[in-house]
């Protein structure tokens, strides 16, 4: 009996060694995000090719799931990933919709000139206002929207071969979309 | 035109001063002026306990990074508009998660959090008044061998003279 109790120490270790362990390797600041099973935030913004037009939030409902991509010229990783969305949307058909994150306007239309223009439909936030009530907090960030405008998923990160065919094309398949 | 040159042992001199100026006051520099003193120390209550996403170990205070100066600004418009603490911080932690809580609330998921000072307050006066309770009785039954185990070490005793 007495014995027993010498190894609660070990025991307390193992235990805290465990939960320790099963954090190694994951990212920190991959933040579950408080805002899946919510509809898009209401929002009105300019159309990125054409000032003269604004969206609001029914221009993301009725037409099936779709991505949602938070980017800016500013952003490094952004031109990273932006093959693969072009790749996604020429070869797959996948409905991607740019949200155009603090950043002007010649530059990016620059950008989509130079590198392509993967987006089926370019929302233009200047002041990060939908992406502040998305809780965007960096870019690239990727949400998957239903057909319905409800948020079911969010990536934060570069979204590559790899995300998309072992989490995004699962999901959108799911809820019957492109991929 | 000589005059007016800096010697470089004095320039060098203003450049180590330079250096010493606090750097964390620059995030805060932005000026956010309230007309009553309250909301200026709840402003500064509620920026030093929300936590900046992106500068992982920050609060949105001492945080430079641009989504931190968003969510000053945010915290300040609500407050403007007469929102109470719980309300701003529902809506930053609706918006960006549980994560921004520096305070986290005290609910299912963070009671055993919340109970960790008390049952290691707790665990360690058990251990104390254990082995209190344990030096205290020990003398007691140390103090004189009992007759079993007299006869046992005089029979031990008996032993280890055979042996020679």
């Amino acid at each position: 009996m007495r014995r027993a109790l010498l190894f609660i120490p070990v025991v307390l270790t193992v235990i805290l060694g465990i939960v320790l362990f099963q954090r190694i390797g994951k990212d920190p600041t991959q933040l579950e995000s408080a805002q899946i099973g919510k509809p898009v935030p209401a929002f009105e913004l300019a159309d990125l090719l054409d000032p003269s037009i604004s969206h609001g939030s029914e221009a993301l409902r009725g037409k099936g799931p779709f991505l949602l991509n938070v980017w800016g010229t500013w952003c490094p990783s952004c031109r990273d990933e932006h093959p693969d969305l072009i790749r996604l949307a020429e070869q797959q058909g996948v409905r991607i919709v740019g949200l155009n994150y603090k950043d002007e306007r010649p530059l990016a239309l620059q950008w989509l000139e130079r590198l392509g223009n993967p987006y089926a439909l370019s929302l233009f936030d200047p002041d990060g206002k939908l992406g502040f009530d998305l809780g965007v907090y960096g870019a690239p960030e990727t949400f998957v929207i239903d057909g319905d405008g409800i948020i079911r998923y969010r990536h934060v990160g570069v979204v590559n071969q790899k995300v998309w065919s072992e989490t995004l094309q699962p999901l959108m398949q799911q809820l019957g979309g492109q991929g | 035109m000589r005059a007016h040159q800096v010697s470089p042992h004095r320039l060098t001199l203003l450049m180590m001063v330079f250096l010493l100026l606090p750097v964390s006051g620059w995030a805060t520099t932005d000026t956010y002026p309230f007309s009553d003193p309250q909301d200026a120390d709840r402003f500064r209550t509620l920026i030093s306990e929300l936590r900046c996403p992106k500068c992982q170990n920050q609060n949105i205070a001492d945080s430079n990074a641009p989504i931190a100066k968003d969510m000053r600004d945010e915290v300040y418009r609500m407050l403007q508009q007469g929102a109470s603490n719980e309300e701003v911080t529902e809506s930053l932690v609706g918006r960006f998660g549980e994560f921004v809580r520096y305070k986290p609330e005290l609910d299912r998921r963070t009671a055993l959090l919340w109970a960790t000072p008390v049952i290691a307050v707790l665990g360690g006066l058990l251990v104390v008044i254990g082995i209190v309770i344990r030096s205290r009785r020990r003398p007691e039954r140390t103090a004189a061998l009992s007759d079993e185990e007299r006869r046992q070490a005089e029979a031990l005793l008996k032993d280890s003279g055979n042996d020679r």
